[in-house]
């Protein structure tokens, strides 16, 4: 039951994007087409799952043990980096397909904070849902998070992207031209994801 | 290029947020009020400062394909210091800003200051450098936190101009509020740097 709302609110509630402003610079920056952010939130869904498993797995098994918890920040982005080119590595050998439409989007993960957001969120911050004891997440929970947060991620950049095509069909007064209008358009759609507030 | 005229480019023509639009996360996320967002620009001059410095004064010993992980390691460093400090000193505005001080990591400005001007200039040019676009982002970082605090709710760096039982328009505090201001200051930065042009 509790992995239901851990999905729940790390969807619509707590929206990385909308709510937490966590990964604006690729919501903004290739948003233009519905093909390449759906490219970009599969990219960013596998890295911030599979970077979250290891980082947690890092701060319960070294940093912990050896009292150097202070380290977090720079391990956590080095094993980010290190995963990243890992995966593209990894990708080019196993699936050239799937390299060839993630490709130019993998290096760019590396300083997408909503991936070091969500490893450092899980290791530091306790959760509660319907008013239950306030706690940290264990390994189970932490994933499902992290899946459920990149999910979250992967529906407002392509709602973002659907918006952001039919804008382009409309004339825009000119100093509102690129970023201002997108910055507007996403202002409403972030209205229309407050609703969602109090959900759990 | 003097020292000055690298301080004071940052603050209008190569803006960070206005006019380069870096750094937009922590932009958007911690301008809840004039003072949150002065806290976050500070900390970021901080870093942005000392990791220029770094950068620039190791920047012909590191081998080329390396780089960046490199200048990575040299930010996070300063970025925990910064932590240290500010858990020391400031507690409570650590609490406030709470994910946004380590995520200074992955500020697109910093790493990009690095790559654009630090590795190829000398120390003192660099640390006038971050210096410039450290100030810019914090009086981006201030007005779009004094817009948010005057109209979500109705203070100024928390003295409050509205009666004690009333309350301010509560979506300039929250998200959709944080995009809106950041499109209108953005337009109004346009339209006041173009006349001045002209």
């Amino acid at each position: 039951m509790e992995y239901i709302f851990i999905i729940i609110s790390a969807i619509f509630v707590n929206n990385i994007l909308l709510s937490q402003f966590m990964g604006i610079c690729p919501f903004l920056g290739v948003s233009n087409k519905l093909s390449t952010a759906t490219g970009m939130s599969a990219a960013v869904c596998f890295v911030i799952t599979l970077s979250t498993v290891v980082t947690y797995l890092l701060q319960y098994y070294v940093l912990v043990p050896l009292g150097i918890e202070f380290m977090q920040t720079i391990s956590f982005i080095l094993v980010i980096a290190a995963l990243v080119q890992m995966v593209e590595i990894i990708l080019k050998k196993v699936s050239p397909a799937l390299y060839q439409a993630l490709g130019i989007f993998l290096p760019l993960i590396t300083t997408n904070c909503a991936v070091l957001g969500v490893a450092l969120m899980v290791v530091t911050k306790e959760f509660s849902y319907m008013g239950g004891e306030p706690h940290m997440f264990n390994l189970g929970e932490s994933t499902v998070f992290a899946f459920a947060t990149s999910l979250g991620f992967g529906l407002a950049m392509i709602l973002f992207a659907g918006l952001r095509e039919q804008l382009a069909l409309n004339s825009v007064p000119k100093p509102f031209k690129g970023i201002p209008i997108a910055l507007i358009t996403a202002s409403i759609l972030a209205m229309a994801f407050t609703g969602f507030s109090g959900l759990v | 290029m003097g020292k000055f005229q690298l301080i004071t480019k940052g603050l209008v023509k190569e803006n960070p947020t206005f006019v380069l639009l870096l750094g937009m996360c922590p932009t958007l996320a911690t301008t809840t009020s004039a003072i949150n967002g002065m806290s976050m620009g500070l900390a970021t001059l901080f870093v942005l400062v000392l990791s220029n410095m770094a950068i620039a004064a190791v920047a012909k010993v590191i081998p080329d394909k390396v780089r960046i992980p490199a200048y990575i390691v040299i930010i996070a460093t300063f970025v925990t210091v910064l932590q240290f400090l500010m858990q020391a000193f400031t507690p409570a505005i650590y609490e406030t800003l709470g994910l946004f001080i380590p995520l200074i990591v992955v500020n697109c400005i910093v790493l990009g200051r690095a790559e654009a001007f630090a590795n190829k200039n000398t120390v003192m040019d660099s640390a006038c450098d971050g210096l410039g676009i450290g100030l810019g982002f914090t009086m981006s970082l201030t007005i779009l936190g004094l817009v948010r605090e005057i109209l979500g709710s109705g203070s100024i760096f928390d003295w409050k101009f509205i009666p004690d039982d009333s309350d301010g328009i509560l979506a300039f505090v929250l998200a959709p509020g944080a995009f809106m201001v950041l499109a209108y200051l953005i337009v109004l930065f346009k339209k006041v740097t173009a006349k001045k042009g002209e």
